[in-house]
């Protein structure tokens, strides 16, 4: 639908005017938004008459998502991934949180039971990628540079280069940050997003975007409970307020609580873990 | 700053679907629950426009309002933040709309 007039049609028409979008002009015809076209117009626009002029201003409607491109090749990885079977999480998180001592404790304990592989999203250094090298998975390291987020884009070029198993589990670590990744999708399988108990309780409701979309919240750090003042129950309770469905763990990466529950979780979503195959 | 992305996206999509002519203006809607925000990517649109057909574009900037439905009761609302309560008590709204992120409209010579 034309969201300048409400009318059904007429994407990427061409109107020639200045500015405003009168609508002189009738819509009978049915094509495909954003896309592109240069076929003549059946419009019956009032200004066509005067003929086309390189210095007269024209109106181009286009009414195309300007996050279409990355939705697109957002879908085509989820379809390779799912072709092969392989289970992607996207782990997000604000920095520190402890996303690459969860996934190297996971790569240990999981590793000798599936292949794992990791793509890992940081602005510099490879020094995450020789961590999870070091726990035994394989790995590319995705710089982003200036960038915040990883793109669905960045994900295709990181999973031809790592050619993951069929049937294995990978994990893309984003860019640590709890704002732009939750507008990106990547094609991902799942998405978890964890906080530890040394930020604060209202996590959720300042970053709401990056809540409300994720599938499963992981809180870490809870060894470190006795020592603080963080209020599990507050969180939790703020959690819900975003995002009433989402699962919270509470976990020590470190330490090892409540890990079992994880994995347990992250086999019941594999399809290459479950029963009938 | 995730809006440098969205004011590229901005560019990239407009200098692909108008393959010539000089770009006056750019008309984009940013749902006020997209999570995007409209001073940032106004912001960083000139330095992404220069160098293209973009340069010195205007930007208008559509702001469309957020809209939910409560679960429990059924009211449609206006939702003005992620997190808002329905007068029935219920916290959690279903987006109805507020999420656009959509260039509408460029105007050329």
């Amino acid at each position: 639908m034309c969201a300048t007039c409400g009318c059904s049609g007429a994407v990427g028409a061409e109107s020639a005017m200045l500015g405003v979008h009168e609508h002189g002009h009738s819509h009978d015809h049915d094509h495909h938004h954003g896309h592109e076209h240069d076929h003549d117009h059946g419009h019956e626009d009032p200004h066509a008459a005067a003929g086309p002029d390189s210095t007269v201003a024209r109106t181009v409607l286009l009414e195309q998502e300007i996050l279409g491109k990355n939705r697109l090749l957002a879908e085509r990885n989820r379809g390779w991934l799912e072709g092969r079977e392989i289970f992607a999480v996207n782990l997000m998180s604000s920095p520190g949180s402890g996303k690459t001592t969860l996934l190297e404790r996971t790569l240990r304990d999981l590793g000798k039971q599936v292949v794992v592989s990791v793509i890992e999203g940081d602005q510099e250094t490879r020094l995450d990628a020789e961590r999870i090298r070091g726990a035994g998975a394989r790995v590319v390291q995705i710089n982003t540079g200036t960038g915040c987020h990883l793109d669905a884009q960045m994900l295709g070029r990181a999973l031809h280069e790592l050619e993951p198993a069929v049937g294995s589990l990978l994990f893309v670590e984003n860019v640590g940050n709890l704002v732009c990744p939750a507008l990106f999708d990547l094609g991902e399988s799942t998405r978890v997003v964890i906080a530890s108990t040394t930020e604060g309780e209202d996590k959720p409701l300042k970053y709401p975007h990056m809540f409300r979309a994720a599938d499963l919240i992981v809180l870490n750090k809870v060894d470190l409970l006795p020592h603080l003042t963080f209020d599990v129950e507050r969180f939790t309770a703020h959690v819900r307020l975003v995002n009433p469905t989402a699962k919270v763990l509470q976990v020590s990466a470190s330490r090892g609580d409540g890990l079992p529950e994880w994995y347990r979780w992250l086999a019941a979503r594999r399809p290459s873990a479950r029963p009938s195959s | 700053m995730h809006e440098l992305s969205i004011s590229q996206g901005i560019v990239e999509s407009v200098c692909e679907a108008v393959p010539e002519g000089k770009v006056l203006a750019v008309t984009v809607e940013i749902g006020q629950l997209s999570g995007v925000v409209a001073d940032s990517v106004r912001f960083c649109f000139d330095a992404c426009a220069q160098g293209t057909r973009v340069e010195g574009a205007r930007l208008d900037i559509v702001d469309v309002p957020g809209r939910g439905r409560c679960g429990s009761c059924n009211r449609e609302m206006a939702m003005p933040e992620l997190v808002t309560r329905c007068p029935c008590g219920n916290p959690f709204l279903d987006i109805l709309g507020g999420r656009e992120l959509r260039i509408r409209a460029v105007e050329v010579t």
